[in-house]
């Protein structure tokens, strides 16, 4: 946001001691809400790769999702593996999914490639449900898990251990997330999204980089799953509708698209707006999804991250804009 | 072989739905190369309104007609107010704003008609008058529905000059254009035609899906599947794919994986006609017609 590296530090410094000091403040329903913000950001931080980087249109990775979370259910119910130790096998399980996904995904472009997932999202109940697996995924029942308890007699209740949990790994991969997209894995990336041809005719092996994404944005939103899973302790074939993954669309769309503070706008808008539009009525909070959808598209496109970028310059340079706006248009009409 | 025979002719019944959401589809993806995400939403809608003249006492036929010229005129403004502006949008964009018109229909059929299941009737007689036990006189009456409408926007394509006027728009915008077609409303007439095409798919599937606000979701799935497998830039091809997707999805259903993932069936002919014929199968011979 700022250019001045020691301002930028204090203020990293500020959120980590917030993040860190903010489930002490909090009930444990806003602990869970909180630590729901933390894992829908780690997923729509997947798609947002995928999405707004790599030009990738999925309206499927609920799919991914609920792929991660039966992972981490079935292996805590069926096994002796710790519930942390599952995260990162969720985690590989989905990259290896997005990955062969990926593959066919390559040769769909936009439009069809939003197909083709809208169709997986919506198949993914129903594969859930079938019969054969019902050994492993309990069928329509789904699986239900133990609520973990803080380790190491640390002197916090499991609420916040979750969010602490949740925390410590969304870290890191924004970390990951970051040095992949402002280097020159980014770069290439975003080539592709905008021109493939130019992108192939400049020596990026697209193939490679498309299935690439593929594989690394399931795998983000497959880690999402798992922790979803854990931090509800609840996952059934009914908990991953097509809803869910437009619901992560409407995160990206809103929150903006190709920015990584969007993710957390996204998520932050995806876990509380539902909450204050239920009291209006049931059917409120998707009416409100669809009317964001369909605004932001007119009037912000780059979403909530967007908007705060062309304010915070505003309010920075007001007279190197105006400046710079008389320069460029003559007639003074600058679109803002 | 009875079983068998029993299952191709209810799959060409609800083959027809299929064929009507294609077609709806393919009406609108030709003019605009868009493709519908709230289609499905759009039908469930108006099925919805014919419910709700029916439940008032109109009588069947009436509420019929009535659903199609509101979901006429429904659809020419949701082309006018929301897609209009976003016409030569990138594809996000266009995606995006479909979806968030799925939200706000299904939303607000939630919030009208609530989430509880309705029944909704069936216009033709329950006892099968031509004494076979193959298919249900609701199915017959389909076919026979279905089959009249995609006729009847024949007919109306091939025979009259607003149709010429909306092929011409569709294929070539700028020519069309400069001998005085009002493009923009040609396509706007275009999301007419889909959204009573949907109401008709909506109804006729109501009786035997039942009413809710996610009704369509599968049969939505059908149709893009349909519309694939026939050719995304031939009406006929995605009728045709329709009826194909119907009967394919019930053998399948019956003998190779079951009825309760029916629509992974669905996914597989969409991933499988992309990758192998993206055209689809009438795609390409007709590519340049309408």
């Amino acid at each position: 946001m700022t250019d001045n590296p020691t301002l930028r530090w204090a203020g990293l410094a500020v959120l980590a001691v917030g993040l860190v000091v903010l489930p002490f403040l909090l009930s444990s329903y806003h602990v869970f809400q909180a630590t729901m913000v933390i894992d829908y950001a780690i997923v729509l931080l997947g798609l947002n790769i995928l999405v707004g980087f790599n030009g990738q249109i999925s309206l499927g990775h609920g799919a991914f999702y609920a792929i991660g979370a039966y992972t981490t259910a079935i292996l805590v119910s069926q096994t002796d593996i710790p519930y942390w130790a599952t995260i990162p096998i969720a985690g590989a399980v989905c990259l290896g999914a997005g990955y062969v996904f990926g593959l066919p995904a390559l040769r769909l472009e936009g439009l069809y490639l939003a197909l083709a997932t809208f169709a997986l999202a919506v198949a993914t109940p129903q594969l859930l449900k079938y019969r054969l697996l019902e050994g492993w995924t309990g069928g329509v029942q789904g699986i239900t898990l133990v609520k973990p308890d803080p380790p190491l007699h640390l002197p916090i209740n499991a609420d916040q251990w979750l969010y602490f949990l949740c925390l410590v790994i969304a870290v890191p991969l924004y970390v990951i997330g970051w040095n992949l997209l402002r280097a020159r894995t980014g770069r290439a990336l975003v080539a592709i999204r905008d021109h493939p041809t130019a992108a192939a005719a400049m020596g990026i092996n697209t193939a490679f980089y498309k299935t690439s994404t593929f594989g690394i944005s399931a795998m983000f939103t497959g880690i999402g799953g798992a922790l979803g899973a854990i931090v509800t302790q609840y996952v059934a074939p009914d908990s991953f509708p097509i809803f869910l993954s437009l619901f992560f669309m409407v995160g990206i769309v809103v929150g903006g698209v190709a920015s990584i503070a969007g993710a957390v706008f996204g998520a932050i808008f995806i876990e509380f707006v539902p909450n204050v539009a239920s009291e209006i009525s049931d059917a409120a909070p998707w009416a409100i999804y669809g009317v964001f959808l369909i605004g932001c598209m007119y009037v912000m496109p780059r979403g909530v991250a967007g908007l705060i970028r062309t304010l915070a310059e505003r309010a920075r340079q007001p007279q190197a804009e105006t400046k710079q706006a008389k320069t460029l248009s003559p007639r003074g009409e600058r679109a803002g | 072989m009875d079983t068998f025979l029993h299952q191709v002719l209810s799959g060409l019944a609800t083959g027809g739905i299929y064929a009507s959401i294609a077609l709806a589809l393919v009406m609108i993806y030709q003019a605009t190369h868009h493709m519908n995400f709230a289609q499905g939403e759009l039908a469930m809608f108006s099925t919805y309104i014919a419910w709700t003249l029916i439940d008032a006492g109109m009588p069947y036929w009436l509420a019929f007609v009535a659903t199609l010229i509101l979901s006429f005129i429904a659809g020419v403004l949701i082309e006018r107010i929301i897609v209009r502006p976003i016409e030569n949008s990138p594809v996000l964009t266009v995606v995006t704003v479909f979806v968030g018109l799925l939200f706000i229909l299904n939303s607000m059929a939630g919030f009208i008609y609530g989430y509880t299941i309705k029944s909704f009737p069936s216009p033709f007689p329950s006892d099968a008058w031509y004494g076979s036990s193959y298919m249900s006189p609701h199915e017959v009456g389909m076919i026979v529905v279905t089959l009249a409408m995609l006729a009847l926007v024949y007919l109306f394509f091939r025979f009259t000059p607003l149709g010429l006027a909306m092929r011409a728009a569709a294929q070539n915008p700028i020519s069309s254009r400069l001998v005085g077609i009002r493009v923009g409303w040609m396509l706007a007439l275009g999301w007419g035609l889909a959204g009573t095409i949907g109401a008709v798919a909506g109804m006729m599937a109501a009786p035997i899906v039942y009413l809710d606000p996610t009704m369509m979701d599968g049969v939505l799935l059908y149709g893009f599947a349909a519309a694939l497998l026939g050719g995304i830039n031939n009406p006929w091809g995605a009728a045709t794919g329709g009826f194909l997707v119907g009967v394919l999805e019930n053998l399948a259903g019956a003998y190779v994986v079951g009825t309760e993932i029916k629509l992974s069936v669905a996914l597989v002919i969409i991933v499988g006609v992309l990758l192998l014929r993206p055209s689809g199968l009438f795609g390409r011979a007709l590519v340049t017609r309408v």
